[in-house]
């Protein structure tokens, strides 16, 4: 089956085609159908793939070339897949968690006239993904990493009549951008030195001339820098909150299955990079929890349930770039995979929230929707039961293990981290208690709308909160279990570094103090929303309700001097300068020609015709010359 | 024989379009159709060896008519006769005032061209030049806008002096070795190499600006947002995909190989020029109202990052400066198509009163969102392979400096995105500012748009054919 993988990425790519390019005749509920059904085929396909993969008579991974996409001289890039057990769990959690949104969209969207439109869009998304995750060389992902950032592009600014929107969605694209620049640079680097970008010859090298320190720390920081971009990371996270202005599933799409998994999935791809850098690792790290606390600071005060969610994924990445920097790749990995089911959870409920307030998104309105949004309240629960930590639901196996991994580092390292893991579960309690507890806050005519969402809503829901609970057994910690199933399979793909081990008892005592913790934390926010009061706020709250006045800094160090050097370049240098000067030796020309304007009859005819007696003419001399 | 053709074609369909004006039209579209054939062919089989002619012409003055295609002539060739067709064809259903004597230059510059990019014998390259310069000239002044005249004069005063120079500079060249064949090209780089350092480094100079001024490279690129503006949409596409082209192939042809040593001499201060200009044209372009003068920034931007990676010159940069010569004259191509589409239907060229098209015409807005993405070089669009060739080129000279001018070229290429999707979400997204019903494309508009567009596609997925043929 693994020879037939070529159709993973087919089948959204046909799927896109046709709703693209039939956009104006296929009608709408078809076009879920079509949308719905390619990424249904390439979960089948991308099963029997991982069931391969794990099957032990899988060798290494499995590489596929397809055609020659550069190649000039020594350069030479195929356009080639590469599957092993690290792209094939990607596979699964793009095209599983992408379906699901696919469905729940055919509900969502039903009533947007850009429907077909729009699942043209998600299809080309899956499609990039899947091109990222499957390439076998670094121009390949990169394709597939411009193109997440383009169908971002198109689905952040969907609705492109509201000019707010279409204002995030180029800050999405000019800020991944950025990111961008830094992944061109580390690709050229490794091009320069090692005259390769395939992942098998790149680490083949590094591995046997592991001594360029230097140069796999500049490398790695570069390829970084991209990460930064797509996985929002300081400073370049501030598109991703913006980025909810898309269609909900669309949110839950970039923030759980595809786009911002990316940058931990280039630098896990590249471990063996990554262990020769320690420069770099360490910089990911203190970069990671920076944004990790950053983030969860700023979604205390936010008051938009999305904005909440956007903030908590920033912060969610931060925790798995520490695992990064840990050298844990396989335990971010994890964290990718626990975050996809909890974080596709939490937005597509959210997205069913916002569908029966009539659009309202501002938490202050709600309050008391559980009575009336039993499946949504409850699969809302266990989201957050799940990203909070609470044992036996997914996130807690995967942010423990973090948390675990950073003790054994660094004390410090853990109380930093137990303290961003306190704030997400305050806000996501808050977040809950808000919305489905209390009383209504909201309209008359809203709360006489209120009503649970569709089956094809509330299925997906149902789906991914099974996951978000028993997604975290694939990884048992040391003290349940000696077999870490997920660290096994990906260790084929995945260097992780040696790293200390925790004695169980220590660990025993850091899971009871972070449980405590959390535990406290939610009595702490159901405390704190009883209240009901929205006062304005001030001193830190305000700071925070401003996320640290982040945006107003970059517009003022960035946006406003680049805009007056413009205005400065065009108005000064362009006009007063050069062309002032053309313009005069130009008139000095034009007075000395007005002596030869006699010759000037204003005819076109008569102009053509000397032109053309000149060309016979001087053509004709040269055959006669020749002749003669 | 196939040489003779390639402009015996043009010319004669010029000649005959003046005579039988009636039929202008179905000559242009027939002849250019032709030549895209003619040129396909050509550049099938130029693995099999470069085509050469050289004829007597006036020995006298030891200038020879030769013709000289090797893989660089062959494609520059082909998207000649392709953006002419594209330009022929845009025209069929249009009404043009003066119409015979209107395709009858377009054709003469054709010719002009196609002499530029296949002449081996520097005179006759000069002389290919201006031919293809003076129909513009007439284009822009008669067929133009209001400011016309003026915009036309400064153009005309650049490239004259620009002319002016580069014939200085054959003729002293022609004359260090007087004889038959004085200014062919094997010739000229006989000559050239003979020559002292100083005199190379002073005879850069003047041909130099001469090309600088056509590609244009900062600071002589203030004729270009003028004549944009004010020329007709045809002439525009004729100066902008491929006239701009004719500064750059001069470079390659015979700059580099007849003045070595001027070149390694000025390599460095226009590769910073280029670099100038990449960020001081992408800087401004953030700040266009007026979407022609915008479209004019962003390839002097392009331009500029071409210009850089052939004075690196290393062979990767060299490679993708052909293959980006190419690609930008499509892409560019398409641009003024699009706008001028927007202009004919909405009557303005200001971004601010324009607005909505992704409501008002939604399959013109799929077609300008793909060309503005071609433009900035997205993956799996056409842009994106020479620009990466071009990146790689500069980077890959292991002159540190090199590395700095490759980030600093970078920055134009996150610009590049900042004001391209600052000008869609003016033109393509937002509500539509007027409200007057307009048409979305007509049959003829899809049809030269979607050629555009397949081969923005189909040469971002699969480039090797171009590779390939710009490697000979």
């Amino acid at each position: 089956m693994i020879q037939y993988s070529y159709l993973i990425p087919l089948f959204p790519l046909l799927g896109f085609l046709i709703n693209g390019l039939g956009w104006n005749k296929i009608p709408k509920s078809l076009a879920g159908v079509i949308g719905s059904t390619s990424i249904l085929a390439s979960f089948v396909v991308s099963l029997a793939v991982f069931v391969e993969v794990l099957s032990p008579s899988f060798q290494g991974p499995f590489v596929q070339h397809y055609f020659d996409f550069i190649q000039s001289g020594t350069l030479y890039i195929p356009f080639a897949f590469q599957i092993d057990a690290l792209s094939a769990s990607f596979l699964l959690i793009i095209t599983g968690i992408g379906f699901l949104i696919h469905v729940y969209s055919t509900a969502y969207m039903h009533d947007d006239e850009g429907m077909v439109k729009y699942f043209a869009y998600l299809n080309l998304f899956v499609f990039s993904m899947l091109l990222l995750v499957m390439g076998a060389n670094y121009i390949i992902m990169f394709i597939g990493w411009e193109g997440v950032g383009l169908c971002s592009y198109l689905l952040i600014g969907f609705w492109f009549k509201n000019h707010a929107y279409t204002d995030a969605a180029k800050k999405a694209f000019v800020m991944n951008r950025i990111g961008d620049l830094g992944f061109l640079v580390g690709m050229l680097l490794v091009l320069y030195h090692f005259h390769t970008l395939s992942y098998q010859e790149l680490f083949d090298i590094i591995q046997s001339s592991a001594d360029q320190t230097n140069m796999y720390t500049a490398i790695a920081i570069c390829f970084f820098i991209g990460a930064m971009g797509k996985s929002a990371q300081i400073p370049l996270y501030t598109w991703l909150p913006d980025a909810m202005a898309g269609p909900t599933p669309v949110s839950a799409l970039i923030h759980a299955a595809t786009m911002v998994t990316a940058g931990i999935y280039m630098i896990a791809r590249s471990s063996v990079l990554y262990n020769l850098a320690p420069i770099a690792l360490d910089l990911i790290t203190w970069i990671g929890l920076a944004t990790a606390l950053l983030a969860a600071s700023i979604a205390i005060k936010q008051n938009d349930i999305k904005k909440v969610l956007a903030y908590s994924t920033v912060s969610q990445l931060g925790f798995m770039f520490v695992a990064i920097g840990m050298g844990a790749y396989t335990t971010a990995v994890f964290h990718v995979i626990t975050h996809a089911f909890f974080k596709a959870l939490l937005f597509l409920g959210s997205g069913s929230v916002i569908h029966a307030m009539g659009g309202e998104q501002d938490i202050r309105f709600m309050g008391g929707l559980g009575k009336k949004m039993p499946i949504t309240k409850i699969t809302f629960l266990i989201g957050c039961l799940a990203i909070a930590g609470i044992p036996g639901f997914a996130g807690f196996f995967s942010k423990d293990e973090i948390l675990a991994h950073a003790y054994a580092q660094q004390p410090l390292l853990f109380v930093a981290l137990l303290i961003g893991a306190l704030m997400t579960a305050f806000y996501m309690f808050r977040l809950y208690f808000l919305t489905f507890t209390g009383s209504f806050r909201g309209t008359e005519e809203q709360a006489h709308h209120l009503h649970e969402s569709p089956k094809a809503m509330t299925l997906p829901l149902m789906v991914l909160a099974l996951f978000s609970i028993i997604g975290g057994y694939i990884g048992l910690p040391k003290v349940l279990s000696e077999k870490h199933w997920l660290h096994d399979f990906l260790s084929a793909a995945v260097t992780e570094k040696e790293l200390h081990e925790l004695s169980h008892a220590t660990e025993w005592m850091l899971m009871g103090v972070s449980v405590g913790l959390v535990v406290v934390m939610i009595a702490l926010a159901y405390k704190a929303t009883q209240k009901a009061q929205f006062s304005a706020a001030k001193g830190l709250g305000k700071v925070l309700e401003h996320k640290w006045y982040v945006d107003e800094l970059y517009q003022a160090i960035i946006l406003t001097p680049l805009n007056h050097l413009g205005v400065f370049l065009q108005q000064i240098i362009e006009k007063s300068g050069i062309d002032a000067l053309v313009n005069n030796i130009g008139t000095s020309i034009q007075w000395l020609s007005t002596r030869v304007r006699l010759l000037q009859s204003g005819i076109v005819g008569s102009y053509i015709f000397v032109m053309v007696l000149g060309i016979i003419l001087l053509l004709s001399i040269g055959f006669l010359s020749t002749i003669l | 024989m196939i040489l003779i053709t390639l402009l015996a074609l043009p010319f004669v369909a010029a000649l005959l379009s003046l005579l039988v004006p009636k039929q202008a039209k179905i000559l242009a579209l027939v002849s250019s159709a032709l030549a895209v054939l003619i040129t396909l062919y050509m550049s099938m089989h130029i693995a099999e060896g470069a085509l050469t002619i050289a004829q007597a012409w006036l020995p006298d003055l030891g200038i020879q008519f030769a013709l000289h295609a090797d893989g660089l002539s062959c494609s520059l060739s082909l998207l000649t006769a392709l953006i002419s067709f594209l330009v022929f064809l845009n025209l069929n259903n249009k009404e043009v005032p003066k119409a015979a004597s209107f395709y009858s230059l377009l054709l003469f510059a054709q010719t002009g061209l196609m002499g530029v990019f296949l002449a081996s014998d520097a005179m006759l390259f000069y002389f290919f030049w201006e031919l293809a310069l003076i129909p513009i000239y007439f284009l822009s002044s008669i067929w133009g806008g209001e400011n016309r005249i003026k915009v036309t004069f400064k153009f005309f005063i650049y490239t004259f002096i620009g002319s002016l120079m580069m014939l200085a500079g054959l003729i002293y060249l022609g004359l260090q070795t007087p004889g038959a064949d004085a200014f062919s090209y094997h010739a000229l780089v006989a000559v050239g190499n003979s020559l002292s350092n100083t005199q190379q480094i002073s005879l850069f100079v003047l041909f130099f600006l001469a090309f600088a001024i056509k590609m244009p490279i900062f600071p002589f690129h203030t004729w270009q947002p003028d004549a944009y503006d004010e020329a007709p949409t045809s002439v525009t596409i004729f100066l902008s995909a491929l006239m701009v082209k004719m500064g750059l192939y001069a470079v390659l042809r015979w700059l580099m190989p007849v003045l070595p040593e001027g070149v390694s001499y000025w390599s460095n201060t226009v590769i910073i020029l280029s670099i100038i200009g990449i960020l001081y044209a992408s800087i401004i372009a953030l700040q266009q109202t007026n979407i022609k003068r915008f479209i004019a920034y962003s390839s002097i931007a392009h331009m500029g990052l071409m210009c850089a990676a052939a004075f690196v010159q290393n062979d990767l940069a060299l490679h993708g400066v052909k293959i980006q010569m190419f690609m930008h004259g499509i892409n560019i191509a398409g641009m003024w198509l699009v706008v001028s589409i927007i202009e004919n239907r909405y009557h303005t060229k200001d971004m601010n009163a324009l607005g909505g098209i992704a409501s008002t015409m939604p399959k013109l807005a799929v077609a300008f969102v793909i060309i503005s993405f071609a433009n900035i070089a997205l993956p799996l669009t056409n842009g994106f392979v020479g620009e990466f060739m071009l990146f790689a080129g500069i980077f890959s000279s292991a002159n540190p400096s090199h590395v700095l001018y490759m980030v600093l070229a970078g920055l134009g290429v996150i610009l590049g995105a900042a004001y391209t999707l600052r000008m869609l979400q003016k033109v393509v997204f937002g509500t539509a500012s007027n409200t007057q019903a307009v048409k979305d494309l007509s049959i003829n508009e899809w049809c030269v748009l979607a050629i555009v567009l397949s081969l923005i596609i189909a040469l971002g997925v699969y480039a090797k054919p171009l590779l390939t043929l710009t490697s000979f």
